[in-house]
């Protein structure tokens, strides 16, 4: 088992994306069903209905990117693998520790935001500048998590 | 960048020519109408309901009968219908709309009657399928369904909820009546009914009854004197000609199709009339003369004004507006413009405060760009926009807004591509690695963000800090025009000298020196004037920031929570790295999607690949990552700067016009 590292560094990965993904898919799943209850009663919303549905989905993607960044890092993506050390390995899988548990947890908050957003604009359609504003406002913490591990990955030398 | 400056005017005019001023007021669409007269003796009200009434009453019929018109006759439509906007229509053409408007709404009427009787006939349709439904389980019944039977005997037709074949119903009817003769016949069996025909002699019929009560029987409700076959054919006769009167209804109404622009006209006409004598109802006036009142910008006075001296008898008062309720009209630059549209979106400026869209929209495009950052996708959001807004030229002014935003929003995102590399991603250093076997790049302009974060977090940073300290500087001037120099230099100075100092004093410590890469040398005389400046700040805010209390001590427990508020300025620029995580998020997830193009290979089949792999994957990075950057940019600045010196709550001008649905009024003169 000399070749740890790699093993570690792609558990990382695996859960960037893994956490990001599910909280992501969790929140648009839930805000795309009050979405489809909009729709039925006024057809003519749809398309604020689907913005507001698709704004937990970036959590997906930022756990995406750290994923690719790590996948780069450790060479997986040019064919050859780097020659991780168990050390740098950890420190790779630690380095995507943020964004996998703040993805998750953040996309299901921010679905349920999406939720009472999309409720907000069913009464009051004038308002849609406002109702983006606080899903948005959640979001933030996930760009946050984004950028300690995008920082960190990409401190750490293999 | 301004809020237009409005006037108050009130116009006293001859009763005579109320209509006409009216109309010209209509036309020119530049005052909203707000009567603050009240009722006396000699000026008083007139109820113009019956009017409005009327116009609004003919004008849902021409709804209704477009609506109509719409299900049976759709209008064809374009992809780009959305864009074309109304359709023009000259004053005359317009004000000609009330010599047809009797022979428009027999039209209208006549539709929605002939919709109302295709309505009706589907609905008594239902009735001959349901009775053709009842009658399926008795088609092997070869006599008419209400046979009462012969001169001797008596017949039962109904069913049993149950299953039963002709011996077990037999043996089951015997049970009950051992010794009664009958005639059995089993029309029709399934699991929930089994339809029968009994005969019986009359004699028997009693005992007969009896014996089917007590069995479960239900006697046959469909009283036809018909055979079913036949009943059934009759039936499906009747529901074919009732299709046939629907189409040839339908086809009746579509011959009606030709009116359709006519009726869009008629609604358009009937909707300015009932605004025009729902204002007129607002006006008082005494035996000959009226007085209307309202809001005009000030640019249109003087035209207004002129325009009503020269065709009218009238005395017009102009005044200064300086009430809480003056509504709110923008006016900016063909640059800062469409940005109106974001400011609506959070609430116009209130009182006192400035129209902050000129300043917005220099930041909101350089953020937006920022977030995309790629030269091919600010291309192609330039072009698209700048297509539309050149073929569409009678497209709502929202949309048009909306849309040059979207086209300046591009040309920034294609710079910050330029600047940061990015062209589709990498997608020329794929192409050219895969399918030309070279290494090659187009090189940044500036510098890769992928390449040095710490570089691109802190050109957020800076930006972000540039950004807050405009609102408050923007807050610090409406303080010196609202109430004084004194809050000004409590509320605004003294946060710039605690910011300012303790940004000094933190630029040559550790954190910064690892973040820029080498240690930022200041000379002690500089740190040594920051350190002041953080202290009087400091001091300032403690002593002065809770002056609305009088007791001291209290007054300082609220300068200390105030100047708590130095961890909200910290979380503001902490904030503005989503221009960075954005920025690195469209630019990487576009490199993902060219490496999986160029999974396939160098081949041909892989150039097909890569082709088919690209076309969708940037659609969907663009599509999503456009929508990021729409809604982090407008949060930048609804939150972080608006947070700085904006409350809003301005009321929109609303000025009396032709508010029309499909045509668009073509004024010659204004």
């Amino acid at each position: 088992m000399e070749n740890l590292g790699i093993v570690y560094a792609l558990i990382g990965a695996a859960l960037a994306s893994l956490g990001a993904g599910t909280g992501s898919a969790i929140g648009v799943g839930l805000a795309g069903r009050a979405a489809a209850g909009l729709t039925t009663e006024q057809p003519n919303q749809f398309a604020k209905a689907l913005i507001l549905q698709l704004l937990p989905g970036t959590q997906g993607i930022y756990g995406l990117l750290i994923a690719f960044l790590v996948l780069a890092k450790i060479g997986l993506l040019s064919g050859g693998t780097a020659a991780v050390s168990a050390e740098s390995g950890l420190l790779l899988l630690a380095a995507c520790l943020p964004i996998a548990v703040v993805g998750l947890t953040s996309g299901i908050a921010q679905g349920k935001t999406s939720v009472a957003s999309i409720g907000l604009i069913a009464k009051t359609p004038e308002q849609f500048g406002k109702s983006m504003i606080f899903p948005a406002m959640v979001e933030t913490y996930a760009i946050l998590a984004l950028l300690v591990s995008i920082l960190a990955v990409n401190a750490i030398v293999v | 960048m301004a809020k237009l400056e409005m006037k108050r005017i009130s116009v006293y005019a001859l009763k005579k020519d109320n209509a006409k001023i009216l109309d010209l007021l209509q036309r020119a669409s530049v005052i909203e109408v707000r009567d603050h007269f009240e009722e006396d003796d000699v000026f008083q009200r007139t109820d113009m309901s019956t009017h409005q009434a009327q116009f609004e009453k003919d004008r849902n019929a021409c709804e209704q009968a477009l609506e109509a018109l719409n299900a049976y006759a759709p209008e064809k439509k374009g992809l780009f219908a959305s864009l074309e906007g109304k359709e023009a229509v000259s004053v005359e053409e317009f004000s000609s709309l009330t010599d047809s408007r009797l022979e428009t709404m027999n039209g209208a009427h006549k539709i929605i009657a002939l919709s109302k009787q295709i309505a009706e006939t589907k609905a008594a349709k239902v009735k001959p399928l349901n009775q053709i439904e009842a009658l399926v389980p008795w088609m092997n019944f070869d006599i008419a369904m209400d046979f009462k039977g012969t001169e001797k005997t008596t017949a039962f037709t109904g069913y049993y909820p149950e299953e039963y074949t002709t011996d077990t119903l037999a043996a089951k009817i015997k049970e009950a009546r051992p010794e009664l003769d009958f005639y059995l016949e089993i029309i029709s069996a399934s699991k929930q009914m089994t339809c029968v025909f009994l005969l019986c002699l009359n004699e028997d019929s009693s005992e007969m009854e009896d014996a089917l009560r007590m069995t479960g029987f239900t006697r046959n409700t469909i009283l036809l004197d018909k055979k079913p076959v036949e009943a059934k054919e009759e039936l499906l006769i009747q529901a074919e000609e009732m299709d046939r009167e629907i189409l040839a209804l339908q086809e009746e109404l579509v011959t009606y199709t030709d009116r359709r622009k006519q009726l869009q006209h008629m609604a358009d006409y009937c909707a300015a009339n009932a605004e025009k004598f729902g204002v007129l109802g607002r006006l008082v006036h005494s035996k000959s003369t009226f007085v209307i009142s309202g809001y005009v910008p000030a640019k249109h006075t003087d035209a207004l004004i002129n325009a009503l001296n020269d065709k009218f008898d009238v005395y017009v008062e102009v005044e200064e507006a300086d009430g809480d309720d003056v509504p709110v009209l923008l006016q900016n630059n063909a640059f800062s413009s469409p940005a109106e549209g974001v400011l609506e979106s959070y609430s116009l400026p209130g009182k006192g405060e400035i129209d902050p869209t000129s300043i917005m929209s220099v930041f909101y495009y350089v953020f937006f760009g920022l977030m995309l950052a790629d030269a091919f996708y600010g291309a192609i959001m330039f072009f698209v926009c700048f297509i539309l807004t050149k073929k569409y030229k009678n497209m709502s002014p929202g949309l048009y807004k909306n849309l040059k935003l979207f086209m300046f929003c591009g040309i920034s995102t294609c710079f910050w591509g330029i600047m940061f590399g990015g062209y589709f991603g990498d997608v020329v250093t794929v192409i050219a690695k895969v399918f030309f076997n070279t290494d090659f790049t187009i090189p940044a302009v500036w510098f890769v963000p992928l390449n040095d974060p710490m570089r691109m977090l802190m050109f957020s940073f800076v930006l972000g800090l540039i950004h807050l300290f405009i609102g408050l500087g923007i807050k610090g001037y409406q303080l010196i025009k609202n109430s004084g120099i004194k809050d000004f230099i409590y509320d605004v100075i003294f946060w710039f000298a605690l910011l300012i100092g303790l940004i000094i004093m933190l630029l040559p410590s550790e954190i910064f020196a690892s973040i820029a890469g080498s240690p930022i040398n200041i000379p002690a005389v500089i740190v040594k004037i920051g350190q002041g400046l953080a202290i009087i700040g400091a001091l300032g805010i403690i002593i002065t920031n809770g002056r609305s209390s009088r007791n001291w001590g209290k007054r300082l427990m609220k300068g200390a929570y105030e100047l708590y508020g130095i961890s909200g300025w910290l979380s503001d620029v902490l904030s503005y790295s989503r221009l960075m995580a954005l920025g690195l998020a469209s630019g990487v997830i576009a490199s993902v999607f060219n490496q999986m193009g160029s999974m396939g290979g160098s081949s041909i089949f892989g150039a097909i690949v890569f082709v088919i792999v690209f076309l969708v994957g940037h659609a969907l990075n663009l599509g999503i990552n456009l929508l990021g950057s729409y809604v982090h940019t407008n949060r930048l600045q609804f939150v972080e700067f608006f947070g700085k010196f904006y409350e809003g709550g301005g009321e929109a001008f609303k000025p009396f016009a032709s508010n029309t649905k499909y045509i668009q009024v073509k004024e010659e003169t204004k």
